[in-house]
């Protein structure tokens, strides 16, 4: 496992309060661990200031797995 | 600081986590000693409000739609049968459809109009109403608000007509209940990333803008505005009404982009 997706799943954890085992890459925030919309920004601003990266509105929309801000920050980090 | 609110208790209304401009007041005015009542809308912003008033030692959690004045009376019913008078209030609400916090102003809908007028601006009216009726002299408001109301500010459309709708309310209750020794004051705090922002289109421009151009060259923290707050709902603030604080780092001072700011315009 990457660095960063580590990095990403610390914040789902300590953020949705779940077992970090249930935290997967293909688990889906809402679906499967449990979020709320609020939680997703939430998430996303977490994201934003632990990797010094912009996540745009759009792109927000579209993560909704544990994967897709892994991918995105990947792609898109400083 | 400690011991300045000593004594004193009140109710924060509108807040939603630890960004929160209202968690930036709440906190310093637990450390000066004041006792804290909660109200939220909503069990996704309740599940938020909880633990974060349990860590100031506040078990005191109250539901409350705004926009629903038999809800209001509720509430407040609420808090009078724990706490027979309050201090203050920290009202810290505001709502618009955030499709319309973004684009142009003149694509406004009626609905959203209204809502946002009523959310955002008549709340604090029909607040107000409640509160000082379970106020003695000596009892403080205030509500939150920013520089959108008094000058253009792109994206904050609606938001920005209601803030100035706000702002203008608060001279008129200050008026109201002057003679009863109440205050009623305003903070227009500049940008500050919360999840309220997060709402408004293309906030981090903002952000960005205020930071190279405002006199102090940088943000505010929710900690400036809780500071602010804490004065002014303190007795520091005793001969203050009817006023608009900024907490801006000075920003709505002026007039044109600073020399030394880079171009970021397209960024």
């Amino acid at each position: 496992m990457s660095e960063i997706a580590e990095r990403v799943k610390k914040i789902v954890v300590e953020h949705l309060g779940v077992e970090a085992d249930k935290v997967t890459e293909q688990a889906s925030f809402i679906d499967d661990l449990g979020a709320d919309s609020l939680d997703i920004v939430e998430l996303v601003m977490a994201f934003e200031e632990e990797f010094s990266v912009e996540i745009p509105d759009d792109a927000a929309e579209k993560i909704a797995t544990v994967k897709d801000a892994i991918d995105y920050i990947e792609a898109n980090k400083g | 600081m400690s011991g300045l609110m000593q004594g004193k208790r009140g109710l924060i209304m509108g807040l939603a986590n630890d960004k929160s401009l209202a968690w930036g007041i709440a906190k310093k005015l637990s450390e000066a000693g004041a006792e804290l009542a909660f109200s939220y809308q909503g069990e996704a912003l309740g599940k938020r409000v909880k633990p974060l008033a349990e860590s100031l030692g506040s078990d005191f959690c109250l539901e409350c739609d705004v926009s629903d004045m038999a809800a209001l009376d509720t509430t407040f019913a609420e808090l009078k049968s724990r706490w027979e008078t309050i201090d203050f209030i920290v009202h810290a609400i505001g709502f618009s459809d955030k499709n319309e916090l973004r684009g142009k102003y003149l694509d406004t809908s009626l609905d959203n109009f209204l809502m946002t007028m009523n959310i955002s601006a008549y709340s604090l009216v029909a607040v107000a109403q409640r509160a000082a009726a379970m106020m003695r002299p000596g009892g403080s408001i205030v509500t939150l608000s920013y520089y959108g109301a008094e000058k253009v500010i792109p994206h904050y459309n609606v938001m920005g007509v209601a803030k100035a709708a706000l702002e203008t309310s608060v001279k008129y209750l200050a008026n109201d209940l002057g003679p009863d020794g109440i205050r009623v004051n305003a903070i227009s705090a500049g940008p500050i990333k919360t999840l309220a922002a997060s709402g408004i289109g293309d906030f981090r421009y903002i952000l960005k803008w205020n930071e190279y151009n405002a006199p102090l060259r940088r943000n505010v923290t929710i900690e400036d505005v809780g500071g602010a707050g804490l004065y002014l709902l303190s007795d520091l603030a005793s001969g203050v009404t009817g006023e608009v604080h900024h907490v801006d780092a000075g920003y709505h001072t002026v007039g044109m982009k600073q020399e030394d700011a880079p171009d970021i315009s397209g960024s």
